[in-house]
Order: structure tokens, then sequence, then C-alpha cells
């Protein structure tokens, strides 16, 4: 149980700034979804919406603060940090990778009428 | 005996044992390897959502239509502004669970208890919300009308603006059937309660009134819905149309395809579960701060423990948030 004595002074400075910075992502992200800006969903990157890419942006962008922020990641040892969050990111990218190819084309599947769901 | 263990030539090296390489303890160290694994369980739930999102990439529902109600705002167009509520609740626990780790470090226990005690509050609001949305999305707004091949149609006016079952109906005067109950025959069977409204009675109307016309699942290239002509609407009415449905269960979705409650019941579920039991350890947590455990222990270290673990839930949730809601 002995816990680094080193480590006590507060931080509610930081909590609060790590607060509002999340709170005015949420915003915006809630804002850009009602507002739908029209170049954003007509201009495409990768075949995907550019709105889409920044949601998915900036929620990387929020999950990086709440782990490195509010569960103090950025306190711990590079061992402990790399075996969690290399290992996480590497195999979600690969799942999300494997799954999303595979579901675009059982669409063209679908789409190209070999096999119809809609009968 | 003992020569053969201990000179290796590593003693005092990082790895070279008795000491914590890592810098943390077995708990803590434990804790973070469970959110890893945890972590991995969510991406493959939202990852099996972006397939069967991908595979019917023009058919699926659109969320601002399914997510748009708001507490004390009846019928009123809310897309979203709930579901953010819900967020700013769960990531405002988050900080007062993060501001109890910290004055758990300074050893101030009157404020651990405070911080933890609005923490909690925080989640049980969050789950109550979960539960209304729920409450929404099972119960359904306007219904719809499901076809041989499972797909839905729905029904809007000359403007475009969806139309409620009730609206559409041309209700029989005399009933074929009622309801069969144990008590009204010899069968100990029970039967499901009868759709609201019959085929006939949806057809009947449709034809009458001839401003209607009916909304298909697929998305056109603007990404709204395609609504059919008033010839084709007959058509796919009298030929394809088998029933009505009203709200979403497991096998029935009057919003679009199955697959979208599924996931939605699934991992909102899920992660309501997870908020649930973190309400729950919390509450354990909270209680052995009140009777001084971690003072007579001299250190806060299980309320960081918690802590991660709360975070988590806010980590998950920000996630679903956007794949659920946003995109």
């Amino acid at each position: 149980m002995g816990h680094d004595t080193a480590h006590h002074e507060s931080n509610t400075g930081r909590i609060w700034f790590v607060f509002f910075l999340l709170s005015f992502v949420t915003i915006v992200e809630v804002a850009l979804g009602i507002w739908k800006p029209a170049f954003l969903i007509d201009t495409k990157f990768i075949s995907m919406k550019l709105l889409n890419w920044i949601f998915i942006i900036l929620t990387i962008y929020k999950a990086y603060y709440i782990t490195w922020a509010f569960m103090h990641m950025e306190g711990e040892t590079k061992g402990l940090r790399r075996s969690v969050v290399w290992t996480g990111v590497f195999l979600i990218c690969y799942l999300v990778f494997i799954l999303l190819t595979e579901g675009d084309y059982i669409y063209e599947v679908f789409k190209a009428g070999h096999k119809s769901w809609d009968f | 005996m003992e020569t053969t263990v201990a000179n290796t030539g590593t003693e005092g090296k990082t790895w070279g044992g008795g000491n914590k390489p890592l810098k943390v303890s077995y708990g803590k160290m434990m804790m973070w390897f469970f959110i890893l694994s945890d972590a991995l369980t969510f991406s493959g739930f939202l990852a099996a959502y972006g397939f069967s999102r991908f595979k019917f990439i023009d058919s699926w529902p659109i969320a601002d239509e399914v997510f748009n109600h708001f507490p004390f705002l009846h019928g009123v167009d809310a897309p979203m502004y709930y579901v953010a509520l819900m967020t700013f609740i769960l990531i405002f626990s988050s900080v007062t669970m993060v501001l109890a780790v910290d004055a758990g470090h300074q050893m101030k226990q009157k404020k651990v208890i405070l911080y933890m005690f609005l923490t909690i509050i925080g989640g049980v609001i969050f789950v109550g919300s979960q539960a209304w949305e729920w409450k929404n999305f099972i119960k359904g707004e306007y219904g719809a009308v499901e076809t041989k091949g499972g797909q839905i149609l729905q029904f809007v006016d000359a403007e475009g603006h969806r139309i409620a079952l009730h609206d559409v109906a041309l209700p029989a005067a005399h009933k074929d059937r009622e309801q069969h109950q144990s008590k009204n025959g010899i069968w100990y069977e029970k039967e499901k309660a009868l759709p609201t409204y019959t085929i006939e009675e949806i057809r009947a109307g449709f034809a009458k009134k001839t401003d209607l016309a009916i909304r298909t699942q697929i998305l056109d290239e603007k990404g709204h819905k395609t609504i059919l002509s008033r010839e084709e609407s007959l058509k796919r009415l009298n030929t394809d149309a088998i029933g009505i449905v009203e709200g979403a269960n497991l096998i029935h979705n009057e919003y679009g395809a199955p697959l979208f409650a599924n996931f939605f019941f699934f991992i909102t579920g899920f992660h309501g579960f997870h908020v649930l039991s973190g309400v729950i350890i919390n509450i354990i947590i909270f209680f052995n701060v009140i009777i001084g455990t971690y003072e007579r222990r001299k250190s806060y270290e299980m309320v960081e423990k918690v802590g991660l673990y709360w975070h988590f839930v806010d980590l998950v949730w920000v996630f679903v948030f956007t794949f659920f809601y946003l995109v």
C-alpha cells in the first residue's frame, strides 16, 4: 500500500480545465450534428463524409484527455502506458479495418443483386 | 542450495525482481488491464455495429429521427439534446470522481465523501436517463408497416412530414376478433397482444386519404429517406405489406432495420450495466470512506481504482455517443 508521496499537490485547476475542454468539444459536436453544414456533408474523404471524420477525430481527442488527465495515464510509467494504450489501439484499428471492409463488401454483393434480402 | 538462485547478475535492475518495475500497485495495474480487455469487448460491439451499418449503408435509420425526445417537451423535435445532456452528466460525474481522487491524495476525508456522493448521484441520474431513452424507443412514436421481406414502410403527408398510424387507419366498425385470453377458452394458452390496427384498416384509410404517401428505408444521395409516388405507395402497401409495427423490440423495429434496435439495446444496455455496477462499487467505497477504512489504511488508493473504472465508463460513453447518435 506504499504510495509515492512525492505526488500530493492538488490538481484541481487542471481538472476543471479538462472539464471545460470536454464540455466545449461536446457542444461543438452537438452543434455540428444539428446544423449539419452542407459542405461538410457533401465533401467526402476516403469514402466518408468530412463531418463524420470531424466527429471521430473530436471523439479521439476527448478520449485522449479522459485517459491522460482523468485516469492519470500521463503520470504512469512508459511501460504501463504502452502496454495498455498500444495494445488497445493496435487491436481496435485492426478489428475496425477488417469488419468495415467486410461490411462494405457485403453491401456491394447485395447491391449487385447476387443475393437479395428484400424478397 | 541457495547458490542456484541467489546470483543471477540482475539484482538491482528494473526487471531483476524484488521491485515494482511499472511503479504501480498490483491492484491498480490489474484494473488497467481489466479496462484494456473491457475496452476491447466494447470495441468488438461497436465494430460489429459498424459492420452492420456498412452492410446496410443506404437504408440505415437516421438517429436524429429516432432519438428526438426531451422531457416535458411533447411533440417537439429535439434531436440529440437529451443525449447531449446525458453526456454532460456523465462527464461531470467523472470530474467529481477525479476531484475525489485528488482529495484522497491529500487525505481529506470530508471532501472525498462529498465528491463521491456527487459522483454516485450523477451515475444514478445517467442510468435513469438511459431507462427513459429505452422507454421512448420501445414505445415508438408514429408506427409503421412491415413488408414480407422485413422492410419498413412509413407514412408521410404531402409535405413529407411523418404521419402516425392512428391518423392513417380507418378503424373497421366491426372487429373480426378479440385477443384470446386463457379465461375465454379451454386452452390454457395466451396470445400476444393484438396490434392496435389491422393491415386492412391501414389499407382502407390510406386508399381514402389521397394526400398520403409512403416513405421507404432507402436513403437518397442527400441522406434523406425516399418517398414513393402515390401509385407506387398504393402498390407496395397492397402487395407487400403484411402487418403493422409500433415501437421497437429485438424482432421488429418501426424505425427501420431490426439490427439497429438490436445493437442499440445491446450496446447501450451493456454500457448501462457498467454504469450500474460502477454506481454499486462506488457506493461500497463511499461507505468505506465514511467509516474511515482508508484513513486507517493511510491511503485512498481504492478510491483511485474505482475512479479508473468510473472514468472508463465515461470513456466508452464518449464513443457510444459518437457512433450511435452523431455519425
